[in-house]
Formats: structure tokens, sequence, C-alpha cells
């Protein structure tokens, strides 16, 4: 990114343009009584003390495990290409950069995302993205609320109960009622995740069908990697699809950046949230890309607009669209089988000595009980440069969860010896190994 | 501009007689102040609708707006060629732009509403 700094004179000048004698006189419309007094902002640092700041702040963050960690966020490969690309100036520009008129390359990208998205879920038609896929599901369940005026939502036992608690954040202080099942009578929708936080693989078609019979929406969560070789949203029937896009090329971070995935029939296109890229052709005919269905957003239909989310999250997206450049049709499809065979390889492994709590196939996650602890062999494995997975009960726990909690076949998880353990490409046959022969000589 | 045998309402809906039936669109001001309709979703056949409730909605290039019920009634009929052709109600607002047909309306009300001489007057004070 371009340094581009500020001098005592260009300071002068632009007050001088605007007309105005003083930066704090730009502040003059805030009573003084709400104005700060003063800042709590230390003394400046030098560019040597900022930079050690800086170090010794990195190094208490604690890197370089063998993980195993899941729970909706994968530790993916990310191809060199996604940061070097995404990380060109003219892509990490100003915020908003949606005008057309000298925004083509972020609006083209957008636009291509868009398609891949699309192509990926098979649906008809998606937005520019939203914030992460908890956000892009409680605006799935506002569209199908939105579009048949009723106020039931039910959820499929299983899904990701960050996700559930983020809704009933959401819809606090909205009429809505909220339940778990899957029968559509009277619903605005039913939502369903496959795989679901426990990694089992679900096909929604069925329940799908009922759906429309009951003129309620199918929404589906999903997980993007897994549609390399899983049943599509499309294609088991789902009005609306949703996902979390953190596993196309986005780093785990401490809660992001992440990306909400959206995508929906056609005919929901003018209530859909967020923004919407289209390619049209300009005054010479040449082609261009802009924004395009405005009215259903705020900054036109004010409070009736379809939603608050009035952004997108375009370099995330813009990684996602490279991620899936680069790994291509095939790619993806071998990505996905190499999760899937090397999870099934240490659900084997481990069968030997422990119970594999899921009874149907998974897709790179999945539930085992061990006779101790999983908080204690979360702590002793770290010793060993391994995060073996998520203490499940503690989780589900610090999500307000039920304990013992369900999934949609009504196997039950939540005891203290649960351990959720996700498994990526990333994982090689030896740490796999590595991980079972610790399990098992700690257990038995 | 303004026909005479219909009625007016504050937010610039007509409702006028036709064959037994109530026909509905939006005037000659309100879709001049819209400019260019591009989108016209129109309500479901067999609605119950109250008066002023928002029944349709017309977008345009700069706008969307929502279109009320001018009287507590039942929708009976929209008029699909808005669909294809939304422009309709910029070329013929109180003609082949028309947006929806009502039954069983509450007369009384349709009795209320401003006719042309007090709707010009409306719009003067505006």
């Amino acid at each position: 990114m371009a340094w581009i700094p500020v001098t005592h004179k260009d300071e002068q000048e632009m007050l001088q343009a605007i007309g105005v004698s003083s930066v704090d006189c730009l502040f003059e419309d805030i009573p003084p009584s709400l104005r700060l007094k003063s800042w709590n902002i230390p003394e400046g640092l030098s560019e040597i003390e900022a930079y050690q700041h800086l170090e010794a702040l990195s190094k208490k963050n604690e890197t370089g495990y063998v993980s195993f960690v899941g729970g909706g966020y994968y530790d993916h490969y990310i191809p060199a290409v996604v940061d070097y690309l995404s990380q060109r100036g003219e892509f990490s520009t100003a915020y908003t950069p949606y005008q057309p008129e000298c925004a083509q390359g972020t609006l083209q990208a957008i636009y291509e995302y868009q398609t891949a998205l699309c192509r990926l879920t098979d649906m008809e038609v998606a937005n520019a993205s939203l914030y992460d896929g908890g956000t892009a599901l409680f605006e799935a369940i506002m569209l199908a609320v939105r579009v048949t005026g009723r106020r039931k939502v039910k959820i499929i036992p299983g899904l990701n109960p960050i996700y559930e608690q983020m809704i009933r954040t959401h819809i606090a202080n909205l009429d809505l009622e909220l339940e778990y099942g899957d029968e559509p009578e009277g619903c605005a929708c039913i939502v369903g995740a496959t795989p679901d936080f426990f990694g089992n693989i679900h096909d929604f078609t069925a329940i799908a069908e009922k759906c429309h019979s009951a003129s309620a929406l199918m929404i589906i969560q999903f997980y993007p990697i897994a549609l390399g070789i899983m049943k599509t949203p499309g294609e088991m029937g789902a009005d609306i699809a949703v996902g979390e896009g953190q596993s196309l090329g986005l780093p785990l971070g401490f809660g992001g950046p992440y990306l909400g995935l959206f995508a929906a029939r056609k005919e929901y296109i003018r209530k859909m949230p967020g923004r919407i890229c289209a390619m049209t052709v300009d005054k010479q005919g040449k082609r261009g890309f802009v924004l395009t269905l405005q009215a259903r957003e705020q900054h036109i239909r004010r409070e009736k607009a379809m939603s608050n989310v009035c952004s997108n999250q375009a370099l995330c997206a813009l990684r996602a669209l490279i991620y899936l450049c680069e790994v291509g049709k095939q790619g993806l499809i071998e990505v996905a089988q190499d999760c899937y065979s090397k999870t099934e390889y240490l659900k084997k492994k481990l069968s030997a000595f422990a119970t594999v709590i899921n009874p149907k196939p998974t897709f790179n996650e999945f539930v085992v009980r061990l006779p101790i602890p999983a908080e204690k062999v979360i702590l002793k494995f770290k010793q060993n440069g391994i995060l073996p997975g998520i203490p499940l009960k503690s989780l589900l726990e610090h999500c307000k969860q039920q304990i013992p909690c369900k999934d949609k076949d009504g196997n039950t998880y939540g005891e203290e010896g649960d351990l959720l353990i996700a498994v990526t490409e990333k994982r090689t046959q030896k740490e796999l190994d590595m991980l079972a022969e610790l399990i098992r000589a700690n257990i038995s | 501009m303004y026909p005479e045998d219909v009625r007016y309402t504050e937010n610039h809906e007509w409702i006028g007689e036709e064959d037994g039936l109530y026909i509905v669109g939006i005037s000659e001001y309100a879709q001049e102040q819209l400019g260019d309709v591009t989108y016209v979703e129109l309500p479901e056949i067999g609605r119950h609708v109250r008066q002023k409730e928002p029944v349709a909605q017309v977008e345009s290039v700069k706008a969307a707006e929502d279109i009320y019920a001018p009287v507590t009634g039942v929708i009976v009929e929209v008029n699909e060629a808005l669909e294809g052709e939304p422009e309709l109600i910029n070329l013929d607002p109180y003609g082949k732009g028309w947006c929806f047909k009502m039954d069983d309306i509450d007369t009384a009300q349709y009795r209320r509403l401003m006719n042309r001489e007090a709707y010009e007057k409306y719009l003067k004070s505006l």
C-alpha cells in the first residue's frame, strides 16, 4: 500500500479549500459537552521502537502447532497466488470501491466471485458476500420471513452452535419464533447444515420437497470445500444456500475477517440482502460492471431496506475467487477427497481403541468419545506440538446449548470425553498416526 | 391530466369503479416523481387488505416506494403486463399502467377519498 504523508502545509491547503480555519472547526456540530476532553494515547514511538513493540506482541502468539481444530473454521492450505494477487495495491484500496467509473477491476472481481459461487452451489444468483457464515445464515432466515410473511423458523439439530447463538442474538428483539425440527408446515423456513457441526453428512432433498409443498423455504448451510465431492445445495433443492467462506483461501484469524457466502434462487433476488454486481454495456457498447438492483438497499429504501448490511467483504471474496480459480474444478474435488479420506483413515485408527460417535459418513470432522476429559488431553498434547481438537462439552456450554446436544438423527454429544476432531488436506499421514498414537497411549 | 371519474389518496394512489370492481393505480404526479419505473411487485390474488396497508411496490431508477391499499377490500386481479413492461406506469398511469383490482371494498372509505378537485388542491399544498 502506498505511503501517503500529510504535511502541515497539505493540511492548511485542504482546510483553506473547504473554507475553515482549523481541524477543530470540523467538529463544531458536536456539542462541546459531548466532545472528548483528553485522549489516553501514549507518546508516539520511533520506527525502531514501534517495530520492537509489535514484534514483542507477536511473540505472544503461539503458532506452529499441528492443528486438528475445526468447529466451522478450518486449517486449509492457501496457495501462494492467493496472497500474491490479493495483496496487489489495486485491490487493497479505499473502503466502498463501488463507483463503476473508477472501480471496474474490483467490480469485475466481485461479479466473477458471484459467478463462481453460483457454479459451486448450483444456485441461480449470489450476492457480493456478507460478513461471515453466521451473518449470512441470519440474513437467509430474514429473506425467508420476507418472502413467506411467516414468523416461525425451524432449525434441524446439528447446526453450528456459534451460528445458533448469532441468530438468537440477531432476532432477540424481533417477533420471530425459533424451534428445532424439520416439519415445515406454517414455517418461513427450515435451516439444515451439511456437514453438520459434528461432521455428519446429510441429504436434505426430501425435506426440501416437503418445504416446497408447505410453501416454506429450505435454507442449506454448506461447507464450500466439501462441495468438491458432496451433493450441492442446488441439487438438494435449496431455496437459499449460505456458508462460511473462510476455507477458500482465508487464514484462520481470531474472529476473522471471514466471508459470508450467500446464494439463492433467482425469484428471490429482489428480496436478497447485500450488494449485487452485474455485467452491462456502456454508452459505447463496451462491457462494464456495476452494482445493480440497489432499490433493495438502505441508501434508497431507508428503513424498508431488505437488510442493514450495505457492504461486503470485497477483499475476502476476492481471495475466495482466486482460491477457486487456482484449484479449479478438479483441484477442489481432490482437496475434498483428501479431507474425506484422511478423516476416514483417522476414524478407523481411533475406532480400534476409542469410540467414534458418528454412525454415518462424515466430511472432515467427527467426534471421538475418550474415557478421560477432552480438556486434559488438549493441555497435554499441546506440549507435543499438537492441538488435537475442540473439547465439545465446554464449547457447547459456552454457546448455551443443552447438554446432551442432539444431531438430526438423535445421536447425543457433549460428554466430558467428547473431542471434536477436524482433518484437512494439510494433515500428513505421519501427523494422523502421531495423534492416534498419543490418544492410545493416554487412555490405556 | 387527472381524470374526473376516479378518487385519490394522499399517498397518490387512484381508485375507480369499473364493471363492478375497483381498479387501482398510481397518479400522474406519483409516476413523475418516481421517474422511469423498472419493476413492479404486485400483490397476491385473493389477499384481504386493510386501508393504508402496503400491498405492492414500485421501483424506479432512483427510488422504491410502496403502493398502499386505498380502501379495505380483497385483491381480485393484478396487471400482469407490468411484469414485462413496468414502463406502462409512466406511459399510461390511468390506463394500461393500472396495478390491481379490488372487490368487496369498504364503500364508505371510498366515498371519503379525494375527488379530482380536492387532489389537485392537495398537490398544490405539497
